[in-house]
């Protein structure tokens, strides 16, 4: 194999100590390893406290045995009050969206996968990398630091709509410190995650092997580099929104407090400043922030799906460019999530029509799985089926946001349970399945050992159907009215009908929650366990499955793969069988239909 | 005050508890009197409940604010009458002081009680509540107290009229007296208050209403008497 | 496994349609006279997310079921058209949904914010505040009293900061904690927010509108059913959150004037 790559300059010497290799360690696979263990333990726990939510919601004065112990005035003789309840939502919310949905699918696989995918020996800046993940743990340390004052995590949910954010302690409990701890821990995630978009694209840009031309790179690749474009724009608006809004609580400043506003009796010392101002910042950020959970998910997903359909896709440029655009139109929508707000409705109108347009790249890519499903020879094993799932998944999330994409149904959905089943299904769980589908399918490369297939496929099982269980009935409690981020239900219209809908909901929701140990203790036992990965266990094609399971430090070796072929070479004649793989020089021949 | 006034009424104090233990004759002066208005108070407004019907069902006619309470004979009800100079500071008796949330109001309306004497919140409705106290000078804290959930205990270390509000309830608001003696009352429906067993000496009495203020009075006490004192504000209508 | 999934999918699908089919959890019933516009767009856009839900998990099921193990040696095939057939579908189909949808379904949004209330609109003014909706009427003069913020005191019943001692124009506004309107005429809602951020809304009048600190804002409806409707917040606010609600009371003409009547006479 030749040596001229173009990244000669790029070496560094093997690491050496346990410091070095697993804790303060420039390689970043171990980096990919470190985001993935912190989201695990943040799904766990946001898990955990979603269980708690759903318990107190249909069992208002249950006793819940032990959670005196972590809150005293928060759960008084293990009764949930109404502002702890809230402290919980915001807590899930902030976890699951920043801690879960960014670092596992694209943080987490990107780091280990995306210099590997493109050939490179590792990021563009190590020690940046380094840093991005520290600085992101320094913030999640940040967040649960709330759990343990006195006063509490906020109660102002992950959105953090202001003046009840801005405003500290008079707005309730868990707004003085609690408060201010969430401010401090997202701008500190802001600045982890704008270090780590950096990275991923120069080091797409940069350090791509040879042969390696942006269109032969592999489906997740693109979805890693188009999320980190976004991730770098729109964090870039967060963090200054965070800080505006540490001024406010800390400075006096008025960015987003108007005069005169009158709050536990108290006249606040504020004027001039602009609620709106901060959801327009908010969800200028929140809605791309949907796009850098599910953008690598669909990566994932199409990755894993052409390898067990054995035949590439209907078209790999089609699903790009609908990234792409996807990636292009979602900083035009931000405002579907205030059509009710107050603003312009003039506005809304010029929100909805981008919105509904988002639609038609989502369909394309949709048709273009589904289509490609047809003549396949699909193999089914845990990754392919979570693959599947997605789709499923994804439908189901996508449909529902026709009705929020419309000004004059969002009149009656807003604020509803409607509202938290559309962005569950296609936001949290569509995403999680890639996440699943990517373990599965990648975890022989990076334990070098395989993962239990049986235990796999009951896990997809429940975790499929519990899913459904739990966020279909958010629909039906939306179309009927029933409004999201209530403590417990006062209303007069919430029937017995109703409860018991909920109830049902809280029992799928223990029940697919404790399906996730299923996956928890295979992840663990395969690790020490489990049966030896040969390099190339699925038959894959991309430069990951080129190299040993686990690869060695530096990744390729002292070799420096060349690449001659677009990544999907499946449903070929090679040496090896129905595939070619990326760096293997020989031709690939059309397989005789 | 000097030091051996000080001293003179601690021995007095002792003398009055040695006295107390050895028989149940009251020892010491009694100030009695009534708190009246001149004037037209503000019409106390019916409390519109409609928000909590579990609440609102427990009232025929719906109940009255409770910022001015008047009686027959325009007396003032509510009102903490207390001794604010010439005696010491007190320890704090054991026995705490009860203020509970039913129908969504509190009883009593202004809980008078000493420094570090601990309070006992409780929730008697079918409804969460969140008691808010907002002092000045001691610490702010905001609680809530699901039905049914165990009652809230707190203390406060500096003497200091606080209001108490519930946030659910807008309209439920109420007051902490935390006074520094022993030395206090409360009037009742009939504006009447007594403070008994005041050892001899001078002593400055002090009314205080939530709406319209304090008013203080010097009173000598001497022997075993009994004197009367009688607190007058000027009520406005609006 | 991939049979198995096959037809789990396709349980999943049909039982998750069911409920919306036979409207077990059907919209309460709609009392203005926009809510119709609503109602009409929104059953719509579920014929057409509902088909393309039970389309897509359908078509997914059945390919799973197909072309899963299949016979060594059988042929991979490719759907005909290949990528350029789902490109032109997913445009024609989504591009005329959304022209549809986009198109006529901004009438109901244009009637709510579009039009202006009729001249002889009732105005009541609604404040939000932690955790309650209190309404105001102008009184006999027809005239709101100023708001003072420094002046509200809610154990005093004060929930607007009205100044009565200096103002004439604040002294006879009647403060309800309940939106008494009368039946068939135009109210226009003048929304004022005292502290944090709230929302206003009743489900059966098919209006939902943000209360937003430092902007007021104003909604207009005709309500066309005598009854008593519940007004809920649905903006997270703060602790009491979730109990904070009004109720919105819809009397006949002749009712509303005895209850103005008696409010009047009670101030």
């Amino acid at each position: 194999m030749q040596e001229t790559s173009a990244q000669q300059g790029h070496v560094h010497a093997p690491p050496e100590g346990f410091i070095r290799k697993h804790v303060f360690s420039l390689d970043h696979k171990v980096i990919g390893k470190q985001y993935y263990a912190l989201a695990l333990v943040a799904v766990f726990v946001g898990m955990f406290l979603s269980w708690l939510m759903r318990i107190h919601l249909v069992w208002p004065n249950a006793k819940i045995p032990g959670l005196e112990l972590l809150s005293k005035v928060g759960a008084p003789g293990g009764v949930m009050t109404p502002e702890y309840y809230l402290s919980l939502l915001t807590m899930h919310g902030t976890l699951m969206v920043f801690f879960v949905l960014t670092n596992a699918p694209f943080a987490a696989f990107g780091n280990y996968f995306l210099p590997i995918q493109i050939g490179a020996e590792d990021m563009a800046f190590p020690r940046f990398n380094m840093m991005s993940f520290w600085t992101t743990f320094l913030a999640f340390v940040v967040l649960i630091m709330a759990f343990f004052i006195p006063d509490g995590p906020p109660i102002a949910g992950w959105t953090s709509y202001s003046p009840l954010m801005a405003v500290g302690k008079d707005a309730g409990p868990g707004m003085q410190w609690g408060a201010s701890l969430w401010g401090i821990s997202i701008a500190i995630f802001c600045i982890a995650s704008l270090l780590g978009s950096l990275n991923f694209i120069a080091t797409t840009l940069d350090l791509r092997a040879k042969g390696m031309t942006l269109m032969r790179m592999p489906i997740s690749t693109w979805a890693w580099f188009i999320t980190s474009c976004i991730s770098l724009l729109a964090f870039a608006v967060l963090l200054p929104a965070c800080i505006l809004l540490i001024l406010d609580r800390h400075a006096g400043t008025s960015f987003f407090i108007p005069a005169g506003l009158v709050i536990s009796d108290k006249l606040q010392p504020h004027s001039g400043g602009s609620p709106l101002l901060w959801q327009h910042l908010f969800w200028f950020f929140g809605h791309p922030e949907v796009y850098i959970a599910i953008l690598p998910a669909m990566g994932i997903v199409s990755h894993i799906l052409i390898n067990s359909m054995r035949k590439p896709l209907l078209s790999a440029k089609v699903v790009i460019y609908s990234m792409m655009s996807i990636g292009f139109l979602s900083y035009m929508v931000w405002g579907h999530h205030m059509f009710v707000s107050g603003m312009n409705p003039m506005s809304s109108l010029a929100f909805s029509f981008p919105t509904l347009t988002i639609t038609i790249p989502a369909t394309i890519m949709t048709l273009i799985w589904l289509g490609s499903l047809y003549g396949a020879d699909i193999q089914i094993n845990s990754a392919s089926l979570f693959a599947l799932g997605f789709i499923s998944m994804f439908v189901s999330g996508g449909v529902s946001g026709f009705f929020l994409a419309q000004p004059s149904i969002d009149i009656y959905l807003h604020g509803t349970y409607f509202v938290v089943g559309h962005f569950h299904m296609v936001m949290g769980v569509a995403a999680l399945f890639g996440v699943f589908a990517g373990t599965y399918f990648w975890f022989p490369k990076m334990s070098g050992r395989m993962m239990n297939d049986s235990w796999g496929k009951l896990h997809f099982l429940i975790t499929f159907i519990g899913t459904y269980c739990i966020f279909m009935p958010f629909h039906y409690l939306g179309l009927v009215g029933n409004v999201r981020r209530y403590s417990s239900f006062v209303d007069d219209f919430m029937g017995p009908d109703l409860m018991n809908l909920h109830r049902f909901i809280t029992i799928s929701a223990l029940i697919t929650g404790a399906a996730q140990f299923i996956f928890l203790f295979n992840l663990i036992y395969s690790r020490f366990k489990g049966a030896m990965a040969p390099d190339n266990p699925w038959n894959a094609t991309t430069l990951e499955w080129s190299m040993p399971s686990p690869p060695p430090w530096n990744n390729f070796g002292d070799r420096h793969p060349i690449v001659y072929h677009d990544p999907y070479q499946y449903g070929v004649k090679g040496s090896k069988g129905d595939f070619v793989m990326q760096d293997s020089p020989e031709q690939a021949i059309a397989s005789g239909d | 005050m000097t030091i051996k006034h000080v001293v003179l009424t601690g021995m007095a104090m002792l003398a009055t508890s040695a006295l107390a233990l050895a028989g149940p004759r009251p020892s010491g002066g009694t100030i009695t009197g009534k708190v009246t208005y001149e004037g037209t108070p503000a019409k106390m407004k019916p409390i519109d409940m409609s928000k909590e019907p579990s609440c609102a069902k427990m009232y025929t006619t719906p109940p009255l604010a409770q910022t001015v309470e008047t009686g027959a004979g325009n007396t003032l009800a509510d009102v903490v009458v207390y001794v604010s100079a010439g005696a010491p500071d007190d320890a704090a008796p054991t026995s705490a002081a009860v203020f509970t949330q039913k129908g969504c109001r509190y009883i009593p309306h202004t809980l008078a009680f000493q420094v570090n004497q601990e309070i006992k919140i409780q929730n008697e409705d079918q409804t969460s509540h969140n008691i808010h106290p907002l002092p000045k000078l001691n610490r702010e804290w905001n609680k809530s107290q699901p039905p049914g959930s165990p009652p809230i205990t707190e203390k406060y270390d500096k003497a200091e009229f606080i209001p108490v509000k519930c946030n659910i309830h807008p309209w439920m608001h109420g007051n902490f007296a935390v006074l520094k003696n022993s030395h206090y009352s409360v009037s009742n429906e009939s504006g009447a208050f007594s403070i008994a067993n005041l050892p001899p000496g001078k002593y400055t009495i002090s009314a205080w209403q939530e709406s319209y203020g304090e008013q203080t009075q010097d009173v000598t006490i001497t022997g075993s008497e009994t004197k009367t004192v009688t607190f007058t504000f000027k009520a406005k209508p609006y | 496994m991939g049979k198995i999934f096959a037809v789990v999918l396709v349980i999943v699908a049909l039982v998750s349609a069911y409920p919306i089919i036979v409207n077990k959890y059907a919209m309460p019933e709609d009392i203005s006279t926009h809510g119709h516009m609503i109602d009409d767009q929104l059953h719509e856009t579920m014929w057409e997310a509902g088909l393309s839900f039970i389309g897509a998990q359908l078509v997914l099921a059945f390919f799973v079921w197909s072309f899963t193990n299949r016979k060594v040696g059988s042929p991979l095939k490719s759907f005909p058209g290949g990528a350029r057939v789902m490109v032109i579908a997913a445009i024609v189909l989504v591009g005329t949904e959304i022209l549809a949808l986009g198109v006529v379904g901004q009438k109901a949004w244009a009637t709510v914010y579009f039009t202006a209330p009729k001249p002889d609109a009732l105005q009541i003014q609604s404040q939000a505040g932690q955790f309650a909706f209190y309404f105001r009427y102008p009184g006999a003069d027809g005239k709101f009293g100023a708001i003072h913020p420094d002046k509200i005191d809610e154990g005093n019943q004060n929930y607007f900061g009205l100044d009565p001692a200096n103002e004439v124009e604040a002294r006879d506004d009647i403060v309800s904690g309940e939106l008494v309107i009368p039946a068939n005429r135009e109210v226009q809602l003048l929304m004022h927010a005292k502290d944090v951020g709230h929302s206003f809304y009743v489900r059966e009048l098919r209006i939902q509108q943000d209360f937003v600190p430092g902007l007021d804002l104003a909604v207009h409806f005709t309500a066309t059913k005598v009854g008593k409707y519940e007004i809920v917040c649905t903006q997270l606010c703060g602790l009491g959150h979730y109990n904070m609600k009004a109720y919105l009371n819809v009397m006949s003409p002749e009712d509303y004037d005895k209850w103005m009547k008696a409010q009047e006479a009670a101030q």
